[in-house]
């Protein structure tokens, strides 16, 4: 199957994606991640006004395979989370790059949108593995 | 080692599966969605590459009591191409494999699981006695599987025969593309189904004429993460999850499929004294309302005491619900007992209760043969 890495996002090598809005980024899980996780059942989304650092676990994403986490893809705070999910979780499935975001961060130091992936580095990040 | 392909390994490429390593095997782990491919198996009907699942023959004079030996159930009962699902146990009672025994008149086929072929193969070898040939024929043949309400419309439009009289765990000798095959009304879904044996070479040539019988009745090729969730909605155990070496067929709440009645078998004294004394722990199944799954390896509580572990778990669209499979201390096994389930440090409430999760399965109408005597 065609694994999608649309240009103009930046990725991470724990296979979340980023795309720059305004002040924040949006985020949520590639279709490499979201294709090996499989049908996703249940996520855990993280409170609104959190604040976070890179890397932390901000969601949980429960699918029949496995559980996995999600990580922040820069530091700063939750602004908005994709109520849609709690009910329809498939979107994940279905559409991960769009309807299928999961946060939306307020970034406190853009600089580390630098440490992020492109879609050609991301595209490497996958076949190694 | 080297990963292994089945001899369909070709058609999951065509049909865009998602390919993972099991067992050894490269298999499909899904075509379009488990979900979607589960729901087919219970609504219309599902088609499963199952060649990974390894195949034994044995034929000779004394194979009836050398098989018998082996494993728990008394298969002198077995009628010419009647078939039952079976353990074979180590000395200590451990369960080395759950296995199909089918009597084919003048030989055995035993269907093992992909990734306990060899070690199988080379305990029953080791265990020889009297006259009796052993040969392992995993590669010899492929294995595919038909589930689902609709499945006897299907397979009927390609052998061209009635099955209406073939009977749940019997066989019989039919051909496809005119191609020999035995055909058994087996499975591991809960549903009416078929299972498929034949030569290798033939395969493709079969699983395309299936194919195309299907396409009226809604057929959808499905992968290993639909037969996971399909057979656990039904309770059954899989191999290394819910039964291994440590557990004995009484704790499995598999004793409908030992007979111990009959003369000898490896591991029957102690399971003798296992029953005497009675089982400290038990295989239950727990209902887990929600959607947070419990998986493998997690610990059950009873009041916040540890008091056993999940050993299969999922998320079951069919029943809408968590669902799970786990050994818990007696006298805990009893339905209706509340549980906690720790899952990721949230503690999850459940329920022990009965098996199949899944009660509506078409199985139920020919199974007779396979009713638990529990």
């Amino acid at each position: 199957m065609e694994i999608k890495i649309p240009k103009g996002l930046l990725y991470t090598e724990d296979h979340e994606w980023a795309r720059k809005e305004n002040e924040g980024i949006a985020e949520g899980i590639t279709d490499f991640a979201q294709s090996e996780l499989q049908d996703i059942v249940f996520i855990e989304l993280p409170e609104i006004g959190q604040e976070v650092a890179q890397g932390d676990s901000i969601a949980t994403i429960e699918a029949v395979k496995t559980v996995t986490d999600l990580y922040a893809a820069v530091s700063g705070k939750i602004v908005k989370i994709n109520k849609e999910l709690e009910k329809k979780p498939e979107l994940i499935n279905k559409d991960p790059y769009d309807t299928g975001w999961i946060v939306k961060i307020q970034m406190s130091d853009p600089a580390e949108l630098e440490t992020l992936l492109a879609p050609s580095e991301y595209k490497k990040v996958i076949q190694e593995d | 080692m080297k990963e292994r392909k089945t001899s369909l390994y070709k058609k999951h490429l065509e049909l865009n599966a998602s390919m993972v390593n099991f067992a050894g095997y490269r298999m499909p782990m899904q075509y379009s969605s488990i979900f979607n491919e589960t729901k087919a198996v219970r609504n219309s009907a599902g088609l499963f590459d199952t060649s990974h699942m390894g195949e034994i023959e044995v034929t000779g004079n004394d194979a009836t009591e050398f098989i018998n030996r082996l494993v728990t159930f008394d298969i002198s009962k077995l009628k010419d191409f009647q078939a039952k699902y079976t353990v074979m146990l180590n000395e200590k009672g451990g369960i080395i494999d759950d296995l199909l025994v089918y009597n084919l008149g003048r030989k055995y086929l035993v269907v093992v699981n992909a990734s306990n072929q060899e070690k199988d193969f080379n305990w029953i070898s080791e265990h020889k006695k009297g006259n009796v040939e052993v040969q392992n024929v995993g590669e010899k043949y492929f294995q595919i599987a038909v589930q689902g309400p609709l499945s006897e419309e299907i397979i009927k439009g390609a052998v061209k025969d009635d099955l209406s009289e073939l009977e749940f765990y019997h066989a019989k000798e039919e051909k496809i593309e005119g191609e020999e095959i035995l055909l058994s009304r087996t499975g591991y879904t809960g549903e009416d189904g078929f299972e498929i044996y034949g030569k290798s070479t033939e395969a493709e040539k079969i699983w395309d004429r299936v194919i195309k019988e299907g396409k009226e009745y809604n057929l959808s090729p499905c992968g290993l993460g639909a037969r996971d969730l399909l057979r656990l909605e039904m309770g059954y155990c899989l191999y290394g999850n819910d039964i291994t070496a440590e557990t004995t067929p009484l704790e499995a709440n598999l004793s409908w499929v030992v007979s111990l009645g009959k003369e000898n078998f490896i591991g029957k004294d102690i399971l003798l004294r296992q029953k005497k004394e009675g089982i400290k722990r038990k295989l239950v199944g727990i209902l887990v309302p929600g959607k947070r799954i419990p998986r493998h390896g997690y610990k059950i509580l009873v009041e916040g005491k540890e008091a056993g572990t999940i050993t299969s778990g999922t998320y079951s669209p069919n029943i809408e619900s968590s669902i799970a499979m786990g050994y818990i201390n007696k006298p805990y096994d009893k339905e209706g007992t509340k549980v906690q389930i720790e899952i990721r440090n949230m503690v999850t409430e459940g329920e022990i209760t009965g098996t199949p999760f899944w009660k509506q399965g078409t199985i139920k109408k020919k199974s007779s043969d396979r009713k638990r005597s529990n």
